[in-house]
């Protein structure tokens, strides 16, 4: 064929050439483990700084208002392989972690610079999910709170936030799905995640390109069905809403 | 005009303007509400007898002038608004009631959070108000599980849990559907016979001139003319009020 000389000695089958399996399994499913455990730790780390976040931005006093909207811009607006560095290289190069290992596979020295930037940035976008969930509560919820006496921070806890949080359920479980893929780029520093047992892997038996099939299809399979799960959530929801 | 000594709410050169004074909401209103008075506020819409009614517990914030509530200027910075609200109850087009509550955590929510009343207390106070609206079966339900004529009468009862001195409606009745209007107005006309307090913007011109003490009329954000329900449909003086009564009668 007249292709064929654009393609080395590739063939399709490559794609799909799991032989390492036997022998490297374990060390993949305890990839996915530490991808797991990645995500849901941010993302839990990320919801108090983020609702503060999203309290700050919504606050009158401008230079509380300015902190927040300054820290939100900064984290979505560089790279988080740039931030995960300076995190990584520059905040905990003057923090020395204890040389711990937990369950047997999460060095701690590693996990929690990569938890801590993964975490600070998810607070800067689970913050506007806070944000705009609670401007979307109607206004007239708090008023009514604030005309029985209730103070502002009484009125946002027991009214505003209540309905608030429910409505941005959906967005948050989303966000997950966003980490479970954002936190591949942790494999850069060496945190043993998906994405760096299929690099070992790769590395190691000269099998390279399998290992990342692999990684691609279950990255798919944890995200597409829970992200389908998340709209019926939400569609259902919604309905309850209306009723 | 009622003597000063018992005057409970006076509102004094009130001005409430948007844009940098281009627009003016409310201008120049002055209005005494005195003890046990029933005053409705009437108008075209847009004249302001919202924002002046929203004013009185500061859910507007005037642009100047003052609000005398038991003596006390609500517009000073100085004041703490949350306690005198506590003591004016207010009543809006919408409900408003909260929705992720039942109706009985509805009514006892301000009086248990504000310490005004035990859990236990709040309770039997809130079932007390529920029998006499003859609602204590819906106790337990939610508020989207109600109609509009019952939700707004939960309303008004969640207003009367904290004991105020004076309620506040806003269009009360301008929200439901006909059929309702007529339990809300008859909840409103018990609560004036018992010698509530009350400022009440409305449509409802039957319910104004058979409840009120004194009507106001409204228009271009300023208070045109004031006086008995007799005076104000049967010999309104100002043309913008004779204009608005032969719309709406």
């Amino acid at each position: 064929m007249w292709w064929s000389s654009l393609f080395t000695d590739m063939r399709p089958s490559d794609f799909l050439n799991f032989s390492f399996l036997p022998k490297y399994g374990t060390a993949f499913v305890r990839g996915i483990e530490y991808t797991l455990l990645l995500a849901i730790v941010s993302v839990l780390l990320a919801v108090i700084p983020a609702l503060l976040l999203a309290l700050m931005r919504l606050s009158k006093v401008k230079p509380i208002k300015w902190l927040a909207g300054a820290y939100i811009a900064v984290f979505r607006s560089t790279p988080m392989l740039v931030q995960l560095s300076i995190i990584y290289y520059g905040l905990f190069y003057a923090i020395s972690l204890p040389r711990l290992t937990l369950f047997g596979f999460v060095d701690i020295s590693r996990f929690i610079p990569g938890v801590v930037a993964l975490a600070l940035n998810s607070s800067a976008y689970v913050a506007e999910i806070f944000r705009a969930g609670i401007l979307a509560v109607d206004k007239g919820q708090a008023e009514a709170a604030r005309s029985l006496g209730l103070s502002n921070w009484q009125s946002m806890r027991l009214v505003v936030l209540p309905q608030a949080i429910k409505n941005v359920l959906p967005a948050l479980a989303n966000e997950l799905v966003t980490m479970v893929k954002e936190s591949s780029i942790c494999s850069v520093l060496g945190m043993a995640e998906m994405m760096f047992a299929a690099k070992t892997i790769a590395g190691s038996t000269g099998i390279s390109l399998a290992p990342y099939t692999l990684a691609a299809l279950v990255y798919f399979c944890i995200n597409y069905p829970a992200s389908k799960g998340i709209e019926a959530i939400e569609r259902r929801m919604r309905r309850g809403d209306k009723q | 005009m009622a003597t000063s000594n018992n005057v409970l709410i006076s509102v004094q050169h009130l001005v409430k303007e948007y844009n940098h004074g281009k627009v003016h909401a409310l201008d120049d209103c002055s209005l005494d509400i005195c003890k046990g008075e029933v005053v409705a506020i009437i108008g075209p819409s847009g004249s302001g007898k919202s924002t002046l009614l929203r004013s009185l517990n500061l859910l507007e914030e005037p642009s100047s002038g003052a609000i005398f509530f038991n003596g006390t200027d609500l517009a000073s910075k100085a004041v703490d608004i949350d306690l005198h609200r506590q003591k004016m109850g207010m009543v809006f087009q919408h409900f408003n009631l909260f929705p992720h509550k039942t109706v009985l955590q509805n009514i006892t929510m301000a009086p248990v959070t504000l310490k005004k009343k035990t859990p236990a207390e709040a309770k039997a106070q809130a079932m007390t108000l529920l029998e006499r609206i003859g609602l204590a079966d819906k106790a337990n339900e939610y508020p989207n599980m109600l109609s509009g004529g019952q939700k707004q009468r939960i309303a008004i009862v969640r207003a009367l849990a904290m004991e105020p001195e004076v309620m506040l409606f806003d269009e009360p009745t301008s929200a439901l559907d006909p059929e309702m209007v007529g339990e809300v107005l008859d909840l409103m006309r018990d609560l004036a016979g018992e010698g509530m307090t009350m400022a009440v913007v409305t449509h409802e011109m039957g319910f104004a001139r058979e409840v009120a003490d004194r009507v106001v009329f409204m228009a271009d954000g300023k208070i045109l003319e004031e006086g008995s329900p007799a005076d104000i449909f049967d010999r309104p003086k100002d043309p913008r009020l004779q204009d608005f009564l032969s719309k709406v009668l």
